[in-house]
């Protein structure tokens, strides 16, 4: 036997694994897209009917489909480097020589990303209840109106990306803090005894040695975020004047609530084109960044 | 020949054992059944009954997964909205031949509206439960003050009344509650006009109609004129609290409200609250019937036992027993003239409401055209466009909801 056919012999049952739970389901969906599989053919397959692109071009000519995509360029737009930034600021800290208790702390601070949505969520409504909430209690003590975070459509998505970014930050400090720790201590010595200041060490030693891992970080928040779904659907569902409903959301509603499961594969799909070319276009942008 | 069919499984049993049966609630329902479900066993020492109690908001997921996955349960309670669904999907199994046979189940002691809803392409598939409508709930303190000895009864009663209450408010507080992200006020306005909310054999919306339009105008114009506050269930931090505090004088809700405010208002204001039928256009309007049936499903290996389970809920003296538990009002007239109810002040208002309750389109499609109506009345009111676009735009969507629909029946008519 040569050393091909071995080679593939081996690889053969995770490829089998691979293709049986994420190929054929995937094709399969994709197949489903191209029909209009609704309730009616749940009762009786004879009323499917093979509609091609027809789904396709009409959740393009559908307004709450852009409505959705809007919300969710929204959210990722301000939420990621939110998100981000709260995470670096936080390694920052923890790896900070003048940090004390770090064990503590960090485990402080990467809690949230181990609680249940639906339960936090319950906690977050009441903390941003217009009249009894924490927040707009604070808020009172500067002097700033109560503002109705849940009722206000202007003001829904940023309660829903105060939210998301409290419960997800803690996972890419964990990631940024390790890159952190990589960093040699001489550097930023030499900085010191040249004088530099402290942003001036982190824009020309932190950020450029934390590149790979601020890389990382982004692929995995952008993609993660174009994802929106959890944080709607217990806080909101989708309101107020469906200023909160994401793409995914969008595609829960049409695939389950109303069981057009062909239309929501087809907008699974769209996301999955969407979330490729930006992704792409992350990774290119940051090759560029390198090579010059 | 179904209880033939039926007759001859259950002799084939026999003392073969215990039968189980699986039941699905919803809710409070959920939690109170099991008590009548005690008796029931006890009578019946062959069965056994399972209940399994589901949540509002996942019940109608449940319901559709289950049936993908041949997972449903023998008997269950399906509100009555629901019924097309499940009755397109083949999932139920009728009744009439069973509710011809019995002697516990007399079809002329329900009210016709509420039976009506249970009847799908002239077959019947489930029985009713419970019933609910919508009943105006309402100040008399506060509306005395305005001026108005009883509550309204026409629209341009309501209107003044609501016009007066509003006056006397001042800007802080409002004459009547109608969340926006409810379309159960709306739809019970609409459902007093003469045009249907369908056309064209339930295919197409009718919402550019007159009367739809009307209803759409007072529902709308109440937020235009400050009579209502422009909020969503989740902004009132509490319907019960604000009642008492005088925000809002009116409220359209259900039979689970007169429990609910009898639980929760203060002692001061025990006598200063009432309920009455909701005002027509020129007079004491209809509402739409809604309420739980008790369902039988196809794929249950017990179909006799189901049966007898049914036939115990809906005795007279055990839906007086069921609306001691929870407030869920009885769907047979012999259970209303029992003196419990009769003498109810809070009930008797609904007992006037059923003599007029009309069902909602029973498409299968209609929970989705529901939610468009409110998402309609948002856009007029927070979004602030224009009726004409609006209701135009409501059409449009309807029409694109209902194209399978359409499709299926022209299916139907080519095949001879």
């Amino acid at each position: 036997m040569n050393e091909r056919r071995a080679a593939w012999m081996f690889a053969a049952p995770a490829l089998f694994v691979i293709g049986a739970f994420f190929f054929v389901p995937v094709l399969a969906a994709f197949a489903l897209s191209l029909t209009d599989f609704d309730l009616y053919a749940l009762a009786d397959l004879h009323n499917l009917r093979f509609v091609g692109l027809g789904n396709y071009i009409d959740i393009l000519q559908t307004p709450l489909f852009w409505k959705s995509l809007l919300n969710t360029l929204y959210f990722v737009g301000i939420g990621v480097p939110l998100s981000i930034a709260t995470s670096l600021a936080a390694a920052l800290l923890l790896n900070s020589k003048l940090a004390r208790c770090k064990s503590i702390f960090r485990t402080a601070l990467f809690a949230p990303v181990v609680t249940t949505v639906v339960a936090v969520a319950v906690i977050w409504r009441y903390l941003l209840h217009t009249r009894y909430g924490l927040i707009n209690y604070t808020l009172a003590h500067f002097g700033i109106a109560p503002i109705d975070w849940l009722g206000d459509p202007h003001w829904s998505m940023p309660a829903i990306i105060l939210f998301a970014v409290w419960k997800n930050f803690g996972y890419n400090m964990i990631i940024l803090l390790a890159a952190l720790q990589s960093i040699p201590a001489d550097l930023y010595e030499a900085a010191r005894i040249d004088g530099a200041s402290f942003v001036q060490q982190l824009r020309h030693i932190t950020l450029p040695m934390l590149r790979p891992a601020l890389l990382l970080v982004s692929v995995i928040t952008v993609s993660g975020y174009f994802q929106l779904f959890a944080e709607p659907y217990v806080m909101t569902q989708g309101d107020p004047l469906q200023s909160t409903v994401s793409v995914l959301y969008f595609m829960y509603e049409e695939g389950f609530k109303w069981w057009s499961l062909g239309r929501a594969s087809a907008i699974a799909f769209l996301l999955f084109g969407l979330i490729l070319v930006v992704t792409a276009l992350l990774m290119r942008m940051s090759r560029r960044g390198a090579a010059a | 020949m179904l209880v033939m069919q039926l007759a001859l499984a259950g002799c084939s049993k026999g003392e073969s054992g215990r039968v189980t049966l699986k039941m699905w609630a919803i809710g409070r329902e959920a939690e109170v059944v099991p008590a009548l479900i005690a008796d029931f066993e006890r009578a019946h020492p062959g069965i056994r009954v399972d209940v399994q109690a589901l949540p509002m908001t996942a019940a109608h997921e449940k319901l559709l997964t289950a049936f993908a996955g041949e997972a449903l349960p023998d008997i269950g309670q399906i509100g009555n909205t629901w019924l097309p669904e499940l009755a397109t999907l083949g999932a139920l199994q009728p009744l009439q031949s069973l509710v011809d046979a019995s002697s516990v189940i007399q079809q002329s002691d329900y009210f016709p509206g509420i039976w009506a809803t249970n009847v799908i392409d002239d077959q019947l598939y489930g029985v009713p439960w419970y019933i609910d409508t919508r009943l105006l709930f309402y100040r008399k303190d506060l509306l005395a003050q305005a001026g108005f000895a009883e509550p309204p009864r026409t629209w341009d009663e309501w209107k003044r009344a609501l016009a007066a209450i509003k006056k006397n408010a001042g800007a802080k507080k409002y004459a009547i509650l109608l969340p926006i992200n409810e379309y159960e006020p709306l739809l019970n306005l609409a459902i007093q006009e003469p045009d249907p909310l369908l056309r064209d054999n339930d295919t197409r919306g009718n919402f550019q109609s007159a009367g739809f339009r009307r209803a759409f105008t007072f529902y709308t114009d109440m937020f235009r004129e400050n009579l209502a506050p422009p909020m969503s269930a989740t902004q009132i931090s509490n319907v019960w609290d604000e009642f008492a505090n005088g925000f809002y004088v009116f409220y359209i809700s259900g039979p689970w409200s007169i429990g609910n405010f009898q639980l929760r208002l203060p002692e001061r204001l025990k006598d200063d609250w009432g309920t009455a039928p909701l005002p027509g256009p020129d007079g004491p309007g209809a509402a739409v019937g809604g309420g739980s049936s008790l369902v039988l499903f196809k794929q249950s290996p017990h179909p006799r036992e189901v049966w007898q389970l049914i036939e115990f809920l809906s005795e007279p003296a055990q839906q007086l027993r069921f609306h001691e538990l929870c407030g869920d009002l009885p769907p047979s007239r012999s259970a209303w003239n029992d003196a419990t109810l009769a003498n109810d002040p809070y009930a008797k208002a609904f007992r006037d409401q059923l003599d007029r309750v009309k069902p909602a389109p029973m498409v299968p499609e209609w929970e989705r055209i529901a939610q468009e109506l409110r998402l309609a009345a948002e856009r007029a009111i927070r979004g602030g466009e224009s009726t004409d676009k609006v209701l135009l735009q409501l059409d449009e969507r309807t029409d694109r909801i209902l194209d399978k629909r359409r499709w299926m029946i022209a299916q139907k008519a080519k095949t001879p």
